[in-house]
């Protein structure tokens, strides 16, 4: 436990979290692994918790009729994996591939969504955190969708 | 297309005419992607060598075609062959694309400013590379490594379209080898046979391996591309003084005569294509110019 609350408290995700909440998340949170080509999670699936990647990397998917799996994204050491679990209606959008064998912290989310409705300060510290992951996601997504690369002569 | 000039009628002094193209011939011709190409040129003539610094262009001229501003892509240590890498987008690339060994092509240059690389000396080198920005990178990349030694962190971050449009794969392969050098390639979309990381270039500036307080940044891609590397950058503690971009105007005469590419008060031909950020960046916002 004290390792994961090392790790945890190093994270820029949890800096200057207060103590008392950084072991409340502690106390949600534990070591798992995931082979290379295995599934962390599934889109359509109850999101229930989020993930730190330790080492390792996992692929962000979605599966499309004919073309397959299609790769949005891929995550790697000090990202962190899912969101879904904080907004309802608590459902994956995407899959989640490990592609190598990845090492993460994976984070209770249903706790976590029990102790922010009783605690809004903490509630509200972690919205602002994963609300900067969704920003930058999205600045992503529209980067992608500008297709930019193809105007360049 | 029209015929390239008979070498022995004309009795012009070129190298004195910086309007007047020299002819090169095609020694090979590489396709690096679907519609990217390389080509690999021998001066002709008088004139044995064609010496240039990282990040300077040329005007390529097609016979009968028309003339375009291109990077050049080539060595600079290798002063016998001049290499351009291009895409077929438009009438005079098109053109050029359907070129063969043997076929000449005229070249008036090198124009512009170069990459700064003599200022790294000492600090941490950082490329960030987007699509076919990768090409005008390529020679300031062969510079670094030919001196590894007077560098600190030497980073490639280089984003493209797909896993198609990889841009001199072998080579990136070579230096990706190599433990002195960091390289880091994304994609913007792909299907799931892909191994390397999908996502935008701008992703990778965070976790590179480099000192920001210690580091030149150079970046060259479509320009909104360049704006947001620079925003990382920037955020991740790089100095606006420390980061350089290479622009693309419409560039005509090359010398700064004929003010096509006049860019608020400077002209990109002969006060770039590379600029330091902090010197247009203003002006990279405004529509209007």
């Amino acid at each position: 436990m004290e390792d994961l609350r090392k790790i945890l408290a190093e994270h820029p995700f949890f800096k200057e979290l207060k103590e008392e909440y950084l072991a409340l998340i502690v106390g949600c949170a534990s070591n798992v692994r995931t082979d290379a080509g295995k599934i962390v999670f599934r889109e359509g699936e109850e999101a229930n918790q989020f993930y730190l990647i330790r080492s390792g990397r996992v692929v962000i998917q979605l599966m499309t009729p004919n073309k397959g799996p299609v790769v949005i994204e891929t995550l790697d050491e000090g990202d962190i994996l899912g969101w879904s679990w904080l907004v309802p209606p608590y459902i994956r959008h995407f899959d989640a591939k490990a592609v190598e064998l990845t090492r993460m912290i994976a984070l209770d989310g249903k706790c976590l969504r029990n102790k922010c409705e009783n605690d809004h300060h903490l509630g509200y510290e972690l919205l602002k955190r994963f609300s900067e992951i969704m920003i930058k996601r999205l600045e992503s997504t529209r980067f992608q969708l500008l297709d930019i690369y193809g105007d360049r002569s | 297309m029209a015929t390239a000039p008979d070498l022995q009628s004309l009795k012009v002094d070129y190298k004195r005419n910086p309007m007047l193209p020299w002819p090169f011939h095609i020694k090979r011709v590489k396709h690096e992607t679907e519609d990217t190409f390389t080509v690999e040129l021998q001066p002709s003539g008088d004139l044995a060598e064609f010496s240039f610094q990282p990040g300077q262009f040329n005007m390529v001229y097609v016979y009968g075609v028309g003339e375009i501003p291109i990077s050049i892509s080539g060595d600079p240590a290798n002063a016998k062959i001049l290499v351009h890498t291009t895409r077929a987008v438009g009438t005079v690339t098109k053109a050029m694309d359907k070129l063969v060994r043997g076929d000449i092509l005229g070249i008036r240059g090198p124009y512009g400013t170069p990459w700064p690389i003599e200022k790294s000396s000492g600090q941490d080198v950082v490329f960030v590379a987007g699509g076919i920005g990768l090409a005008p990178l390529r020679p300031a990349l062969y510079e670094v490594v030919a001196h590894r030694e007077k560098y600190g962190k030497v980073v490639l971050l280089y984003g493209t379209r797909t896993p198609a449009d990889v841009l001199f794969r072998e080579e990136l392969e070579g230096w990706r080898a190599r433990f002195d050098l960091e390289i880091y390639v994304t994609v913007d979309r792909a299907m799931s046979g892909w191994r390397g990381n999908v996502g935008v270039v701008t992703n990778l500036i965070s976790r590179a391996p480099f000192d920001p307080r210690n580091t030149q940044a150079f970046v060259c891609g479509p320009e909104i591309m360049m704006r947001f590397t620079a925003m990382e950058l920037h955020k991740r503690g790089v100095s606006n003084e420390h980061i350089y971009v290479s622009l693309e105007r419409n560039m005509k005469c090359a010398i700064g005569l004929c003010g096509h590419c006049q860019f608020g008060p400077v002209f990109v031909c002969k006060d770039g294509p590379v600029f330091q950020y902090n010197q247009i960046k203003d002006m990279l916002v405004r529509w209007e110019i």
